[in-house]
């Protein structure tokens, strides 16, 4: 295609139009990553969503290549192989077995949380497929201790409906999660394992969001149509994202690990524009006629030019006994400026792949002579520039550390400068706080895939698969119809009916016969509120509302005790029937408005108009919850 | 080709649906079902799994099996066969290196897979292994045979005295140091008759194995090839000795001496455990550091002795409560001319089983105890119960683990079958099988809870 990308250019994030996005061919699909509410891990029987950063012991490990079952190598292994990580792994007695640690065969796949996956592929109205094949996907990055994940296609296909159109489906798998990471720093990677092996599963919908706010909303639907389950896990990191943009003759790009939906329109905008920009100068390369075969640079140690260097954090590395290198860019002179995301520039690609695979983790890692700003002063570059040969032209690169991490550095600052001519190289970007994104990893191929030996194929009979379908849930566009059919707003309805309180909501007002708006109030308003407080908004089950509702119902609570009695609930990390507040009656709600009526003579009172009122207020901080407001006015008016 | 190779693993259903549409296994296909269109290669079936369904690899790399009778049709676009080649590259040669010989059993120190089974089989040659494990070139010049290409559990006698007779022909030639891939289920078998078949060798015997396949990416088998060849190559212990991890972290191989060594978890790489003793060194791929000076030394002349013999008419009885006599007498009856028992305790069998043990003795059957709490001694004099023992002709074989007095009952009738004689060879150490103490730090098993266990864990890389 005969593009010239020059002929647009990305405005700042909310003047940009639907129709700009249709411009640059924005294109993006998602894989939604989702926690499963299982007692157990996937793949052994360890206890499932418990965390804590306490550890007792650590492992060391290394991560190897292998061959994929096609007998090729895959391009990611190759490029952590060139990292050298020393992988620690704490491990927490009451999280982690023998499994996790890689020194156990895994046992057979925990069956509920497959069905649990079964549930939502039919609700997404995905076939299920009839063996079910575990395979292992690798990591060469240490996130998992045996260097590849267990992950298994469940179902293909499938389509969620989205404003007048549908969003199609790839497929959904089902896989254990990963480690979280501690820290990275040089060689040494740092893994917490409580994470590890958690069930999960990964929505992947065809890229056919246009615009970013699109991505956003798809997103949400898909998180929906999960959580209306009420078999997902919901609270920090067990809902994560992996986002995938293009733009035309751009490439796929992944940006990995998104936690938070409304993150997504900045990243995807910025990804977006990183590509457009990268395609640009690209095109300025052309122009100045470096392609992939014209390109040229070279490499040399330059150390001892550099001894006696007014930079401090070179001055400081030399006296470390470290080396520095310089690289040469032939006819590169600027384009280290050249902008690629907001506030981001060129410089930063080079910069990223040198801090993950040269491992030299500490910033600023290079120095360029584009940049005005650095600690260079003028008359060191003329020296350095004079010695490598460089032209007007040209522009130099600098980088240090020890001998072999300096050399690989050097070598991947020729490597990504040569892929400028090329295109944008395929890679998973990780997601920055300010709505950029950085360079993670090369990004892998289905090379990477091999099937599992140690578990054989699951075959899903015609009964499992029947019984899974005749207990499913509506489906959440139903439930939202029925709710508005209650009187309830749209925004509201879309509420519950994503929310895992959708079964318990439907119950409480059709059996219950509860008024619809009171119980969105409690399970909608009111756990928002408790959410805020910090309290933990998962402790009640199912079960447990019901029995509050039903006394509600039947008079035995009033509107205040049930709120009382979920907070004292959550407050103690459990529910049981005798938290439920007594109502009051006689004697002793007559000797209480009694004690109320004496105080009331007591005190001179202004306007004794206003008597009833008083004594409500004396009455009710004592009998809130206990007594219906009108039956004490009945009392105080006799 | 025929057609068992064009659908290999594919019977029944699935491979009438198949052939109905030519879809060879490699093919590349969009297949049709009632519901959905799947495109992706046709994979090679494992003959274990049922007749009903097809394997297809998505494009995304994935595996799906398709049910075949939903199947309404299959378009082939092409072919794409997997070949699993480790990239090989030559093993460079340096005249200044010590060479050593890697002998190849089976086992999963080198594999890859197998897609009629789904299962690790075995794969090796020094391009392959140069290919995936270049450090090797660092160390040594390596040369590689493959002898044999079995799972540890199917090697036996021929296997081990072919062994065996390999390794003198190498010592002959010069070699500097052996190593042997080994699956690690008989490992310590292995070791124990290769200890006692080859005696006094001038080199380093070193087996080597793994216990994650090498197709996976967390792997021990590259770091213990790489402390097994550093072994071979450099040390001086001229003892056949087992090479495995040390803990499970990958930090270093301990050398076990290959009479005490005993593989004492199914799963976990730091297996091998050496008993009743402590092991001979550590190795990591810096240096080697011996934990004890009184093993044999590397030499440079050749003189060894071979002993290639074995007589598989021998059995391990582990001995249960309530045993009946029986066990005993059907192997008196189907000709067996030696049995170790592993006794409870101190070494001890059941009253009921005394008649057979007679009939034994009678029979001219060898029959010799050893404990089955595996640490600790053979001490029959101390109860009556080993007294009466030791009246029926048991004779008490002190430490020797039960695998290993095993072995080396069925090396001693290999030799002889003149009882005396056989007590003698049995009697007599060769290679560390008995030893005359065991330190107190020959019996150290952490266990898991206790305070002060915990905090060493705590503060160590396990």
């Amino acid at each position: 295609m005969n593009i010239n990308y020059f002929d647009f250019d990305f405005k700042p994030f909310n003047l940009m139009t639907p129709e700009d996005y249709a411009k640059v061919g924005f294109k993006s699909g998602l894989e939604v990553h989702q926690q499963l509410w299982t007692d157990k891990k996937l793949f052994c029987r360890c206890p499932a969503g418990h965390y804590s950063s306490n550890y007792n012991a650590e492992i060391l490990r290394h991560m190897r290549p292998t061959l994929s079952e096609l007998g090729e190598y895959d391009g990611t292994a190759l490029m952590e192989f060139k990292t050298k990580k020393e992988i620690i792994y704490r491990i927490n007695y009451d999280t982690v077995c023998t499994y996790e640690m890689d020194d156990t065969p895994p046992f057979m796949m925990n069956s509920n949380a497959l069905d649990i996956a079964m549930e939502i592929a039919m609700l997404n109205n995905a076939h299920i497929v009839d063996e079910v094949h575990i395979a292992r996907k690798q990591y060469l990055d240490g996130s998992i201790p045996t260097g590849f994940q267990r992950t298994a296609i469940v179902s293909v296909g499938g389509a969620l409906p989205y404003k007048d159109k549908q969003i199609n489906l790839i497929q959904m798998s089902i896989e254990e999660d990963s480690c979280r990471e501690v820290s990275d720093v040089g060689h040494k990677r740092v893994y917490i394992t409580d994470r590890l092996g958690m069930p999960l599963i990964e929505t992947v919908t065809q890229p056919e969001m246009k615009t970013p706010q699109e991505v956003a909303e798809v997103n949400q639907i898909i998180r929906k149509m999960a959580r209306s389950t009420g078999h997902v896990r919901t609270g920090m990191g067990a809902a994560r994202q992996d986002v995938n943009v293009s733009v035309t003759g751009g490439t796929r790009i992944e940006i990995k690990g998104v936690s938070k939906i409304t993150k997504i329109p900045l990243l995807t905008y910025n990804e977006a524009m990183r590509q457009w920009n990268l395609l640009k100068l690209r095109q300025e390369l052309w122009n100045r006629g470096i392609n992939a075969e014209t390109f040229s640079a070279e490499n040399a140690d330059i150390t001892k030019l550099m001894r006696k260097t007014r930079c401090f954090q070179i001055s400081d590395a030399i006296a470390k006994g470290n080396r520095v290198r310089c690289v040469l860019l032939h006819g590169f002179k600027g384009l280290l400026r050249w902008q690629t995301q907001t506030d981001t520039y060129f410089s930063r690609e080079i910069s990223d792949r040198v801090r993950v695979i040269a491992c030299l983790s500490t910033l600023p890692n290079i120095m360029h002579s584009d940049s005005m700003s650095e600690s260079i002063p003028s008359s060191e570059w003329s020296i350095i520039k004079k010695s490598i040969g460089a032209t007007e032209n040209d522009t130099i690169v600098i980088v240090w550390g020890d001998e072999r991490d300096s050399l690989t550095g050097a070598n991947e600052i020729i490597i990504r400068a040569k892929e400028a001519t090329i295109g944008i190289p395929s890679e998973t970007r990780q997601a920055l706080s300010d709505g950029t994104n950085g360079f993670e990893r090369i990004l892998p191929g289905p090379e990477r895939m091999y099937p599992d030996t140690d578990l054989p194929p699951i075959k899903i009979t015609q009964e499992r698969y029947d019984k899974i379908k005749a207990g499913l849930p509506k489906s959440v566009w139903i439930r939202i119809k029925n709710y508005q059919d209650l009187g309830l707003s749209e925004k509201l309805s879309e509420e519950i009916a994503g929310s895992r309180f959708a079964d318990t909501f439907e119950e409480v007002v059709y059996n219950l016969k509860v008024d619809p708006k009171y119980a969105s109030f409690i399970l909608i308003d009111f756990h928002k509120r408790l959410k805020k407080e910090k309290l933990n908004i998962s402790v009640l089950s199912h079960e447990d509302y019901l029995d509050i509702f039903r006394n509600y119902q039947s008079g035995n609570i009033l509107k205040e005790g049930v709120l009382h009695t979920i907070r004292k609930a959550m407050n103690l990390g459990k529910y049981s029937p005798d938290m439920l507040p007594k109502l009051c009656v006689d004697p002793e709600l007559t000797q209480i408005i009694n004690q109320a009526k004496a105080e009331f003579d007591r005190i001179k009172i202004r306007k004794p108009e206003f008597k009833t009122e008083i004594l409500m207020g004396i009455t009710m901080s004592k009998l809130r919850g206990k007594v219906k407001g009108q039956e004490i006015l009945n009392l105080i008016k006799d | 080709m025929d057609e068992k190779e064009l659908f290999k693993g594919y019977r029944g259903a699935a491979l009438e649906a198949l052939k109905q549409y030519n879809a060879y296994i490699w093919s590349d296909v969009e297949l049709t079902t009632d519901e959905s269109t799947f495109i992706g290669l046709i994979l090679p079936r494992s003959e274990q799994q049922d007749e009903f369904h097809i394997v297809i690899k998505l494009r995304t790399g994935y595996n799906i099996g398709v049910r075949a009778s939903k199947v309404r049709d299959i378009k082939i676009n092409g072919r794409k066969e997997a070949h699993y080649k480790i990239p090989e590259k030559e093993f460079p040669y340096s005249p200044k290196m010590p060479r050593v010989m890697l002998f190849g059993t089976g086992g999963t120190i080198a594999s890859r897979l197998d897609y009629r089974t789904g299962a690790v089989i075995p794969a090796f040659s020094p391009g392959e292994l140069y290919g995936s494990v270049p450090e090797l070139a660092d160390i040594c010049n390596l040369e590689t045979v493959k002898l044999y290409g079995v799972f540890s559990e199917n090697m036996g006698p021929e296997q081990w005295i072919g062994t065996a007779k390999a390794i003198a022909a190498e010592i002959e030639k010069g070699v500097d140091g052996i190593v042997i891939g080994h699956g690690t289920d008989t490992m310590h078998h292995t070791a124990a008759i290769l200890s006692f078949m080859i005696q006094d060798s001038p080199v380093p015997i070193v087996m080597v194995g793994s216990q994650r396949s090498s197709d996976r990416p967390s792997s021990d088998a590259a770091l213990n090839l790489i402390h097994s060849v550093k072994t071979a190559a450099e040390s001086d212990i001229a003892e056949v000795m087992v090479c495995m991890f040390g803990p499970t972290s990958d930090m270093y191989g301990i050398l076990h001496r290959g009479t005490r060594v005993r593989k004492m978890h199914s799963s976990y790489r730091s297996t091998f455990r050496t008993i009743g003793d402590i092991p001979l060194a550590t190795v990591n791929n810096q240096s080697i550091k011996p934990l004890r000076s009184d093993y044999k030394k590397r030499r440079n002349d050749r003189n060894f002795k071979l002993v290639p013999y074995f007589d598989d008419n021998v059995a391990i009885v582990y001995y249960y409560p309530a045993m009946h006599p029986d066990i005993f007498d059907s192997l008196i009856e189907r000709g067996y001319k030696g049995i170790v028992i592993a006794g409870t305790g101190l070494g001890h069998v059941n009253k009921p089983v005394y008649p057979a043990l007679k009939r034994a003795q009678e029979a001219g059957v060898a029959v010799y105890m050893t404990v089955q709490t595996l640490w600790g001694y053979a001490q029959m004099y101390v109860y009556d119960t080993g007294r009466d023992l030791m009246e029926l002709g048991v004779v008490p074989l002190a430490n020797m683990l039960p695998e290993v007095a095993f072995m080396k009952l069925g090396w001693a009738l290999g030799q002889t079958h003149e009882l005396d004689k056989v007590k003698e060879i049995m009697l007599t150490p060769v290679a560390g099988e008995m030893t005359e103490r065991e330190p107190s730090n020959g019996y150290l098993i952490f266990q898991g809870g206790i305070p002060e266990v915990e905090e060493f864990i705590s503060t160590i890389k396990k």
